[in-house]
């Protein structure tokens, strides 16, 4: 049956043939008998890109755009590493980055974990940054 | 009033209320301490060219600074606008408080309206308008409370048994925080096994510093997080070290990782970083949600939150507060709706200010609310706290609403805390961790705060903790450990909520997860109100729930105490009028001494007529008893007995303890003396009674026995009143007439 965002929510209970694990295990393979035999580990223990875009799509059913713009970023930046997304939270604070800094970010994310829509959501903070002079060049003259 | 002038007391008594420890300032707008509607605040505009929009609220695009910025990018919707754009404040305004205009359509006209748009309609309402605005607009059908759970030693054991007593309690998310930042861990682990311990499906976080929270979040130890702060300045936005794209970045970090985020916002707050502009709270309020809408969140902590004693100093405050949230839930957030700071030292204004939240029902009407006295609170929280309990469920019986919070027995509550403290003693020795010892286990189940737990070990505790970090330790270690130590339940519910990351369900707006493992969320279970009769209505076994508070009492039960002994007194036949000048009738209730045997403040009958009788002896007059049995209004009752008596002099006296000096030539309702106080009357009061009853009888000048007052009393006794009063009158024999009486024995 084909995922219909405006009727199989909440996903662990009407469709949990949707949900898979990272590790390719169903929604019902997570267990404690599964946990107690190491079955499932805990890089299982979480959402698939593909579950954090129905959650992205069940959103903007609801009539929830920015909602469902975050989780369609979220669903890019779930196969981030955690370091990688620390460092970018931090280019994109007050005054951290140049805009070249920031275009390599964009183009990191693009091209080595697939975000077209994160990397078009650095790069809107980069134009801005530069008009309001949010960036680390112009530090010195705030 | 002039120096040296002389005080009124009254006045110099007022000035030591708990109110007069705040500060109470006229608005000076410039500083931002203002509420709403601020001289300063710009009219509203909105101005789209080519699908884009290029000036909002009198600012045009190349003067936007970084909040407009991003609202004009992601905060405003054309098609709305323009359906806005036709409409007048007032229009709108009615609108919010139309029954029969839905909620969805408000929702969909409010990303049309700039922040100070929203700011000015939300001021046409007036605070009852607000409020039911408010009850419409909320996101999730039913409304829910928020725990916090902190302990200044970091205690494990404490912090899993107040988890577990909160979930127990209902408390749909419990939030904790560290003293000691490396505690993170330990602390995120305790509450988690406390509150599946205690209800499975309960959400938790750990307010610790974005790296750690990730980290925390990562390894599955956490499900939400509400410490994404905005401001609705620039300059503080970036004081903050952030900007709008910073923090939606972050939003969306965290989701990848599983968890439900709530941004953090409330008014007041520029002004306290000095950088508010000149602009009221509200406004910069209204741009702070406009923006945390922009960024995608699901859901806003605001209404001032720690700010709240800044917005009560100005005039307004509590108007201005309940309106920022009604406007949160008007762009469709979830709100957890402040009411955590304390507000003010005032009882009475505190709880004033809580029922613009409490009535209309949020998505979490604290956003903490603490289980545990105020003393152990890290979050400077604690306006309402564990010693509040009682008042808080006893106000939702009163209103018949459903504020969040559950009743619990004493023994469940003390079971409860005792078995998460068990659990996490579990954990600890299953990672390794110092030992949670049988002594801490027996203080955080029976103890008040953190000073009746033993000291822990602090360095070796925070050592541990980063060793588990540097270990990689999971929930599934934690899941393991509970279960190799036989607390299988515990560790399946810890199972459930991986699930719940797994299918991602709770990221949907204003989602909590019941104890079978269902999301509710406005997507599956939104707020359908449309008028009387519809939405969530506090009713069925929830509302039976509700009101069967531990301290309730069943009033036959009352009853039957007042009923317990022998009778004191046996009828002789009817009674006759008296020829004799020296007495004094004492004419009882119909009920008295025989279906009820004591008065309401616990005199035996028997004890109440041989003091009344001394007393009437010791006047110089002759006491006869007489039961009238036609009525039981101690009116009636005395002036029978002063028609029968032949002083015409006659003391009334109901099963309560109620008594009044009669005369046969008054009207029923008038009387000599009427001693209404029973509750203060001890066997010497009534043989003050019969002595001033002997004195009218013999033609004495009599003084009135002096009269006692507790204006507490009717609040005290008004139930035992009702109950014996209606036992009185259950045993009225109409139209009989009045008979003799005999003391027994």
């Amino acid at each position: 049956m084909r995922f219909d965002p405006n009727t199989d929510y909440p996903l662990g209970q009407k469709r949990p043939d949707l949900v898979s694990t990272p590790g390719g295990h169903s929604l019902g393979e997570v267990t404690l008998e599964a946990v107690r035999d190491g079955r499932i580990g805990p890089d299982d223990l979480r959402a698939t890109p593909e579950t954090l875009r129905r959650q992205s799509a069940i959103a903007l059913a609801a009539g929830r755009r920015p909602l469902a713009e975050n989780l369609a970023r979220a669903a890019e930046l779930a196969s981030v590493p955690a370091d990688s997304i620390l460092e970018i939270y931090t280019a994109l604070r007050p005054h951290r980055s140049s805009a070249e800094e920031l275009e390599e970010w964009a183009r990191r994310l693009e091209t080595e974990w697939a975000a077209p829509l994160t990397a078009a959501f650095v790069r809107e903070a980069r134009d801005v940054y530069a008009k309001r002079g949010l960036l680390a060049a112009e530090r010195a003259q705030v | 009033m002039p120096q040296n002038a002389r005080r009124s007391e009254r006045f110099v008594s007022r000035e030591q209320r708990e109110l007069r420890r705040e500060l109470l300032v006229s608005p000076y707008p410039e500083l931002g301490l203002v509420a709403m509607d601020g001289p300063n605040d710009p009219d509203p505009s909105l101005v789209v060219e080519d699908g884009r929009v290029v000036e909002i609220d009198g600012r045009r695009e190349p003067d936007f600074d970084v909040i407009d910025h991003f609202i004009a990018r992601y905060g405003i919707d054309v098609d709305a606008a323009a359906e806005a754009e036709v409409l007048t404040d007032e229009e709108i305004a009615r609108r919010l408080v139309d029954v029969d205009c839905p909620r969805d359509q408000l929702v969909r006209l409010s990303r049309g309206l700039t922040p100070a748009r929203l700011a000015r309609v939300a001021s046409r309402l007036d605070p009852v308008e607000t409020m039911f605005a408010l009850k419409k607009l909320r996101a999730r059908r039913a409304p829910a409370n928020q725990a916090h759970v902190t302990n200044l030693k970091d205690n494990p054991a404490l912090l899993a048994a107040d988890a577990a007593e909160a979930a127990a309690r209902g408390f749909a998310e419990v939030e904790t925080t560290v003293g000691v930042s490396r505690y993170a861990p330990l602390n995120a682990i305790a509450i988690l096994v406390g509150a599946q311990t205690g209800r499975p499906g309960v959400m938790t976080q750990c307010a610790v510093e974005e790296r750690r929270n990730l980290d925390l979040a990562i390894r599955g130890l956490v499900t939400y997080a509400e410490t994404l702060s905005v401001y609705g300045t620039e300059p503080v936005f970036v004081d903050g070290d952030d900007t709008p794209w910073s923090k939606a970045f972050l939003g969306s970090a965290y989701a990848s990782r599983g968890v439900k985020i709530r941004f953090t916002s409330g008014g007041g707050s520029e002004a306290l970083m000095g950088r508010s502009l000149g602009y009221s709270m509200l406004y910069l309020e209204a741009r702070c949600l406009a923006a945390v809408r922009a960024a995608g969140s699901q859901g806003v902590q605001n209404g001032s939150i720690s700010c709240v004693a800044l917005a009560l100093a100005v005039p307004g405050g509590t108007r201005e507060i309940l309106a920022e949230n009604m406007i949160a839930a008007w762009l469709d957030l979830e709100v957890a709706s402040g009411n955590d700071a304390i507000a003010s030292h005032s009882e009475i204004r505190k709880t004033a200010k809580l029922m613009g939240q409490f009535l209309p029902g949020t998505d979490f009407v604290t956003s903490g609310y603490s289980v545990m006295p105020r003393y152990d609170n890290m979050f400077g929280g604690g306006n309402y706290d564990a010693d509040d309990l009682e008042e808080w469920m006893t106000v939702q019986r009163d209103w018949q609403v459903d504020a969040g919070i559950e009743p619990a027995a004493e023994a469940d509550v003390v079971a409860v805390r005792e078995r998460a403290a068990r659990a996490i003693q579990a954990v600890f020795e299953g990672l390794g961790l110092p030992a949670v010892t049988d002594a801490e286990i027996e203080a955080a189940t029976y103890g008040s705060t953190s000073r009746d737990l033993p000291d822990r070990d602090r360095g070796a505790d925070a050592e541990a903790a980063d060793g588990l970090l540097a270990a990689g330790t999971t929930s599934a270690d934690v899941v393991r450990a509970l279960d190799e130590r036989g607390f299988t339940e515990v560790a399946e519910a810890i199972v459930g909520m991986q699930r719940q990351r797994v299918s991602a369900d709770y990221l949907q707006t204003a989602a909590v997860i019941d104890a079978e493992g269902t999301v509710h969320s406005a997507v599956n279970d939104p707020n359908l109100y449309a008028g009387p009769g519809t939405g969530y209505r506090l009713d069925g076994a929830r509302w039976e729930l509700l009101q069967s508070l531990p301290y309730v009492v069943d009033p036959r039960k009352l009853l039957e105490e007042a009923a317990a002994g022998e009778p004191v007194v046996v009828e002789a036949g009817e009674a006759a009028v008296s020829e004799r000048a020296d007495e004094v009738v004492v004419a009882v209730g119909p009920a008295f001494g025989d279906a009820l045997r004591a008065t309401i403040n616990g005199l035996s009958h028997a004890d109440v007529l041989a003091a009344l009788c001394d007393g009437i002896r010791a006047g110089g007059a002759e006491p006869r008893l007489v039961r009238v049995r036609r009525s039981s209004d101690v009116a009636f009752v005395g002036h029978d007995g002063a028609l029968l008596s032949g002083s015409g002099i006659a003391l009334g006296l109901q099963s309560k303890g109620t008594a009044v000096i009669h005369r046969s030539d008054l009207q029923t309702l008038d009387n000599l003396e009427l001693f209404g106080m029973s509750p203060l009357y001890s066997l010497d009061s009534y043989r003050a009674m019969g002595q001033n009853a002997a004195g009218y009888a013999l033609g004495h000048a009599v003084g009135p026995v002096p009269t006692m007052m507790d204006n507490y009393a009717r609040a005290k006794l008004i139930v035992k009143t009702t109950l014996l009063h209606a036992r009185e009158t259950a045993a009225i024999v109409p139209g009989a007439p009045a008979v003799e009486l005999r003391l027994t024995g």
